[in-house]
C-alpha cells in the first residue's frame, strides 16, 4: 500500500482544526488488524474515526494512520420484540433510529446530531437531554467487542471484562478499536414527543427550572442567551418534553412510521435548507448573531406545549444541514463545562462576564442537567452543563485559546469537569486536576494492558495525557 | 546580516494548543548558507522544523542555536544524504509523524563541483551533482508531492539556480543540474496546482556561501544568503512561482537567454 496516497487533512466538526493524516479505510475486523500491523510496522500512531463529529481533536491524529470506520456500518441483529440490538462499530445513529422507531422503539441515548457513530458514541460516553435521568449511553451497552493493539478481541460487559467495559466506553478510542456493540433500546408508544416550552429571565431561574423540571420529564434542555447581560444574563427558554404513555397517540402505527420522522429538506415548503447556511453566514458575527438572539428570547416568551417528532426534538443540529458551515472560514469551537449545583451559577456568570469584557461572546448556549455515573474518564456529575460555541477567525484564535483556558482555571476552581468530545484547548494539568491522580493511573494501566506499545494515540490523548 | 537570532524570540510566543498550531517546515540541506538562514526565519516566524543535512556537527549547532534561542524545541535534526534515496521514504514518514504533518518544503541541498577550466571534463564531479542536486530533489519531492497532492494543500520550494537557465562553457554538469531541476519543478507546478499545491522555482544569483568559493572569475550582484531567505519567503507568502534573488538576475537572465547562439558560444563565461 503506498500511504502517501492516503495522505488527507481530516477536520473537526467545527472546521476549526486540521489535522493530516493517513487515512485508510476499514470495512471488517481484519482490515482493522491488518491495520495496527502496518502502522506497527512503520512506527506510525493509530487513531480511530468515525464521522469526524467530535468538536475537538478526539479523532485527529496528526501524522499518524486514522482508520475510517463508516465503512463497517452493518446492523447485525435487530430483535423488535425485546428491543436488543448488535451493530458493526460504524452504524450512525441515524441508521439506528431508522431501523427500531417503526416497531416502536427509540435509541435510549442520543446527541444533538444523528451522524454520530456508535464507536465514536462509546467512546466518548456521550450523554442526552435525558442524561439526568438515564446517564450517558454507556449504560444501556449490553456489551461490546473491541480489538485490542495486541490484535485479542475483548468481550465486555458490565459483568464480564467490567474494568474494561468501563474504561473502554469513555476511554477515547485509546484502548482499543471497538467493533461491534450490543444496546438495549427503549420503548416508545408513539412517534411524537409532547415539549413544553417557556422562558426564564434569568440564569438563577434557569438553573432552577432545569433542577425542578427535570423530574417531572424525560428530557430536559435549556437555550441560553449568550449576550445577554446585568439582570438577564443567563435568560433563555426552557424546553422539558416526555415521551406519550401507551393509548395516549390513537395515532400511534402512523406517527411512528419513518415518512412521519423525517426533517423537511426545505423551509417553508420552498427553499432548500442546504442552501441555508450561505444565508446565515453574513448574521454570523458578533452584532448579528446578538440580534438573532434577542429575536429568539422575544419569541421565545409565549409559554407553550406542543407535540413534536422524535428526529425533530432530538436532531437539532441536523435541522439546518451544514450550519456550522455558516461560521465562515475559520470554523468553530464549543467549549463545554460541568459544574454542580452548588457552584454553577456563580461560576458561569463569570465566565459569561469574561467573553463579554473579552469581546468574544459565544454565539450558542445550551444548558442540560446531569447526573454521575462510574466511567472511568467520566465528566458525569450532580449538576448542569452549558455549551457554548465560538466561532473561530484568523485573528482571535490567540485571543480566544487564552479565554477558554482561563474559564478552565474558574470551572475547576467551583469543582467542575469536562467532556472530551468537546473544548480543544484543555491542558494535560486541568484534566488532571479534575480527573485526579488515581483516574489517571488506573487509565494508564489499562493503557499499557491493552497497549503495551502506545499505538493508539490521538491528537486528543498526546494533548492531556502525555 | 548575523549569524545569531537576537535574543527575544519569536513576536508571537502563544502557546501551541489545537486553535493556535504551528506550521511545519522541512528543510532539506539546512546545514549552511541559504538553508541555515531559511531555518532561522522560519523558526522566527513560529515554526516547527525537520532540518536535514549530512554534516551532523553543523546541523546540531544550528538546532540547539535556534532552539536555545526561543526556550523551546522548535527545530529537529536528521542527518542525511540526499544520494541515499532509499532512505528517503521511512525518513519522510518519520519527520512527517514527529511534526505531526507538513505545510512546507524547501530544497536547498546543492553540490557545485567545477571540473576545473573550459576545456576540462570530469565525470565523476558531474555524476555527484546530478546525482545530489536533481536526483536527490525528485527523491524527496516526489513522495512529498503524493502527500500533498492527496491532502490538497502544501507549498513546495525548490533552489535552482541562474545557472540552469542557460548552458555555459564554465560547468556543464551543474548548468545540467539546475536546468533539470527547473524544469522538474515546472512540471510539479503544473501537476500539483489544481490540487491546491503550491511550487515556488528559486534562482538565486551569486550568494555569499560555501559555494561562491568554487565559482571561477567575477561573482557581480552576491548578496547574503539572508537576503535571498528574505525573497524566498515573501514569495512562499505571495504564491509566486519562480523568483530570482537578487531580482536582478530575472533581467540579466532574460538577456543571457536571448543571446543568439552565434555569440554566445563564442564567449568565455
Amino acid at each position: 500500500m503506498n500511504l502517501n496516497t492516503h495522505f488527507t487533512q481530516l477536520e473537526n466538526f467545527g472546521h476549526s482544526l486540521r489535522a493530516p493524516a493517513y487515512r485508510i479505510r476499514i470495512r471488517t475486523t481484519e482490515d482493522i488488524y491488518e491495520a495496527l500491523q502496518l502502522a506497527k510496522k512503520l512506527d506510525l500512531k493509530v487513531t480511530a474515526r468515525g464521522t469526524g463529529i467530535s468538536y475537538n481533536d478526539a479523532s485527529l491524529n496528526s501524522g499518524g494512520i486514522v482508520l475510517d470506520m463508516t465503512g463497517m456500518n452493518e446492523i447485525l441483529e435487530w430483535d423488535p420484540a425485546s428491543g436488543v440490538v448488535r451493530c458493526e462499530s460504524g452504524v450512525t445513529l441515524k441508521q439506528l433510529w431508522q431501523k427500531v422507531v417503526p416497531e416502536g422503539w427509540w435509541p435510549p441515548v442520543v446527541s444533538g446530531t444523528m451522524k454520530t457513530t456508535l464507536g465514536g458514541c462509546l467512546s466518548t460516553n456521550i450523554h442526552g437531554k435525558n442524561n439526568f435521568k438515564v446517564g450517558p449511553i454507556g449504560e444501556h451497552v449490553v456489551e461490546f467487542v473491541a480489538m485490542t493493539p495486541t490484535g485479542a478481541l475483548v468481550t465486555c460487559s458490565p459483568n464480564q471484562n467490567a474494568d474494561l467495559f468501563y474504561a473502554m466506553i469513555s476511554g477515547l478510542g485509546m484502548l482499543g478499536v471497538f467493533t461491534s456493540v450490543t444496546l438495549k433500546m427503549k420503548r416508545v408508544h408513539s412517534g411524537l414527543i409532547v415539549v413544553e416550552a417557556r422562558p426564564v429571565p434569568n440564569l438563577n431561574q434557569h438553573l432552577t427550572d432545569l433542577c425542578e423540571d427535570a423530574p417531572n420529564h424525560d428530557y430536559i434542555v435549556g437555550w441560553l442567551d449568550t449576550f445577554a447581560r446585568g439582570n438577564t444574563l443567563g435568560r433563555g427558554q426552557i424546553h422539558a418534553a416526555r415521551n406519550l404513555k401507551a393509548g395516549e397517540d390513537s395515532n400511534a402505527q402512523e406517527t411512528l412510521q419513518l415518512k412521519y420522522q423525517h426533517l423537511p429538506d426545505r423551509l417553508f415548503g420552498v427553499m432548500p435548507k442546504s442552501l441555508l447556511h450561505y444565508f446565515m453566514n453574513p448574521f454570523v458575527n458578533n452584532l448579528g448573531w446578538r440580534a438573532v438572539n434577542v429575536a429568539k428570547y422575544l419569541s421565545a416568551l409565549r409559554k407553550h406545549t406542543f407535540k413534536q417528532s422524535h428526529a425533530e426534538f432530538h436532531f437539532l443540529l441536523d435541522y439546518v444541514p451544514n450550519w456550522e458551515r455558516s461560521f465562515g472560514k475559520g470554523g468553530l469551537i464549543q467549549y463545554q463545562s460541568f459544574l454542580p449545583k452548588e457552584t454553577a451559577e456563580t461560576a458561569w456568570r463569570e465566565i459569561l462576564r469574561l467573553s463579554h469584557r473579552r469581546n468574544l461572546p459565544a454565539y450558542l448556549g445550551v444548558t442540560k442537567r446531569h447526573r454521575p455515573d462510574k466511567f472511568l474518564l467520566t465528566h458525569g456529575l450532580d449538576g448542569f452543563s452549558l455549551a457554548m460555541d465560538f466561532k473561530v477567525t484568523d485573528r482571535n484564535r490567540e485571543a480566544l485559546s487564552r479565554m477558554l483556558q482561563e474559564f478552565d482555571q474558574i470551572i475547576l476552581e467551583a469543582g467542575g469537569r469536562f467532556y472530551f468530545a468537546k473544548n480543544s484547548e484543555t491542558s494535560a494539568e486541568s484534566a488532571r486536576r479534575f480527573l485526579g491522580d488515581e483516574t489517571i493511573h488506573r487509565f494508564k494501566k489499562l493503557k499499557q494492558r491493552c497497549d503495551p506499545e502506545n499505538l493508539l494515540e490521538s491528537d486528543l490523548y498526546r494533548r492531556l495525557f502525555k | 546580516m548575523t549569524d545569531t537570532i537576537s535574543a527575544g524570540g519569536s513576536p508571537r510566543p502563544a502557546p501551541v494548543t489545537p486553535l493556535n498550531p504551528r506550521r511545519r517546515g522541512l528543510i532539506i540541506g539546512a546545514s549552511d548558507g541559504l538553508g541555515a538562514e531559511l531555518a532561522r526565519k522560519l523558526a522566527y516566524n513560529g515554526y516547527s522544523l525537520a532540518l536535514l543535512a549530512r554534516r551532523k556537527e553543523k546541523l546540531d549547532a544550528l538546532c540547539a542555536e535556534i532552539n536555545s534561542a526561543f526556550k523551546e524545541q522548535r527545530a529537529l535534526a536528521y542527518v542525511h544524504d540526499v544520494a541515499e534515496y532509499d532512505q528517503v521514504s521511512s525518513l519522510l514518514r518519520k519527520i512527517v509523524a514527529d511534526l505531526g504533518g507538513l505545510d512546507l518544503v524547501i530544497f536547498v541541498a546543492g553540490v557545485n563541483y567545477p571540473p576545473g577550466g573550459i576545456d576540462k571534463y570530469n565525470f565523476e564531479n558531474d555524476r555527484k551533482m546530478i546525482e545530489v542536486n536533481l536526483i536527490g530533489a525528485m527523491a524527496w519531492l516526489h513522495p512529498i508531492a503524493e502527500l500533498f497532492q492527496s491532502a490538497r494543500a502544501g507549498q513546495i520550494v525548490g533552489v535552482a539556480s541562474v545557472a540552469g537557465d542557460r548552458g555555459r562553457v564554465g560547468n556543464p554538469g551543474y548548468n545540467t543540474s539546475k536546468a533539470g531541476l527547473a524544469t522538474y519543478l515546472e512540471a510539479l507546478r503544473n501537476r500539483l496546482t489544481r490540487h491546491g499545491v503550491h511550487v515556488l522555482t528559486v534562482k538565486p544569483g551569486f550568494l555569499k556561501t560555501e559555494m561562491l568559493k568554487a565559482a571561477q572569475g567575477p561573482t557581480p550582484f552576491a548578496i547574503e544568503p539572508s537576503k535571498a531567505a528574505d525573497d524566498i519567503l515573501e514569495a512562499v507568502k505571495k504564491r509566486k512561482q519562480v523568483i530570482y534573488t537578487a531580482s536582478i538576475w530575472r533581467w540579466i537572465m532574460l538577456a543571457i537567454q536571448h543571446t543568439p547562439s552565434i555569440i554566445f558560444r563564442r564567449l568565455s563565461f
